[in-house]
């Protein structure tokens, strides 16, 4: 052991002296976040109008998602700082003392690489590059970068997010198209208001933290507004989506449905001051963020079925 | 020593060394598989030559 690991700083509080297991390196790759990541780049992949083998399909979803979780290690290495003083990630791999933050970084790094290359040999480079780049952005421009520095962190970072549909179409067109942005744009402008709807009742965590959310540096007037202002934005998005390739009745009476509730929550949380949040414990701001996911899964589960109906012969506007 | 004797590192890594055991063996079914599809639908065939495209049609 080298000088300069023993003299690094100490996120683990050593409050674990066992074995880490199986499950808690699994847990470095944010299988949460996964999942979000496989539906949205199946849905990507599905959606496009050219056929891929199944098991060629199932291999380039499997390497997305393990690209996706190596991000999320990366990301735990670089926050494991920060992750130990909020409540809702002091229970993560390495703030808990399971994992070390070396171990975080070899797999981070190791499936990185691995991921980039077995998608680009199953697929295509293009969709490769796609994923390389998003997992560059996530881990340098959003982690290391902004996240600390700009309350526009979780605008920025959920570009990272966005990108799994486009990668998914790759695989299947080998390019982009306005379908594939129209799916990644659904998903950039849906993150600000999930994420600031959850900084408005976990306030403290990312107070303690020293992240600069906006709620945090703007105040959390401002928070209501921007949520209010991407939310309309997104339900415009999302509308519009339904008259392309990818939509379809089906997509549109979803979107109406849930892009009405959307904007209803997020007036109503606009209409409130602090004073009516803290008088029912958050109660509106929780209920849309639960609503938020919700609002994801069903849009894009929305464009799948579409897919599926195309390919049957009775999906989308013909 | 003996060679039979479990010493008690197998015991604590069980969970580990099994979970690594399951990724390989699936990282070599996916490999196969793959090889599998991409050989049968003519991904690596050498390209033809233009004379002899022609002549088969």
């Amino acid at each position: 052991m080298s000088d300069a690991s023993i003299n690094s700083p100490d996120f683990s509080g050593r409050g674990f002296d066992g074995e880490a297991q199986f499950g808690d390196f699994f847990a470095l790759l944010k299988p949460r976040v996964m999942t979000l990541v496989v539906f949205t780049a199946a849905v990507g992949l599905f959606a496009s109008p050219v056929h891929v083998h199944p098991f060629v399909a199932f291999c380039a979803i499997l390497f997305i998602a393990v690209g996706g979780g190596a991000s999320g290690a990366l990301n735990m290495w670089w926050d494991a700082d920060i992750d130990a003083v909020m409540k809702r990630t002091a229970r993560r791999p390495i703030p808990s003392g399971k994992v070390t933050e070396q171990e975080a970084l070899g797999i981070g790094l190791a499936l990185s690489g691995f991921s980039v290359v077995f998608l680009g040999l199953a697929s295509n480079w293009f969709a490769a590059g796609l994923l390389a780049f998003t997992i560059f952005f996530y881990v340098v421009v959003y982690t290391m970068w902004l996240k600390r520095w700009t309350p526009q962190n979780i605008v920025i970072g959920g570009a990272a997010g966005a990108f799994p549909p486009m990668i998914g179409w790759a695989v299947a067109t080998g390019g982009i198209s306005i379908e594939s942005v129209l799916m990644f744009c659904l998903t950039f402008m849906w993150t600000p208001p999930h994420f600031w709807a959850l900084a408005l009742f976990i306030r403290k965590d990312y107070d303690h933290a020293g992240v600069p959310m906006l709620t945090v540096t703007h105040g959390r007037r401002s928070a209501r507004n921007h949520i209010l202002v991407y939310t309309l934005l997104l339900a415009a998005l999302a509308l519009a989506t339904a008259f392309t390739s990818v939509g379809g009745p089906i997509y549109l009476a979803v979107a109406i449905v849930l892009n009405t509730l959307f904007v209803k929550g997020a007036y109503d949380i606009w209409r409130r001051d602090e004073d009516m949040s803290e008088t029912d414990n958050f109660l509106t701001e929780k209920k849309f963020f639960k609503l938020s996911l919700l609002y994801l899964f069903a849009h894009f589960g929305a464009i799948l079925i579409e897919a599926i109906l195309t390919r049957m012969g009775m999906g989308g506007w013909s | 020593m003996s060679l039979n004797k479990q010493h008690e590192i197998h015991t604590r890594r069980f969970s580990r060394n099994l979970g690594v055991g399951v990724v390989l063996g699936a990282f070599i079914a996916i490999i196969f598989g793959l090889t599998i599809v991409k050989v049968s639908r003519g991904d690596y065939e050498p390209a033809r030559p233009p004379a002899a495209t022609e002549a088969t049609q």
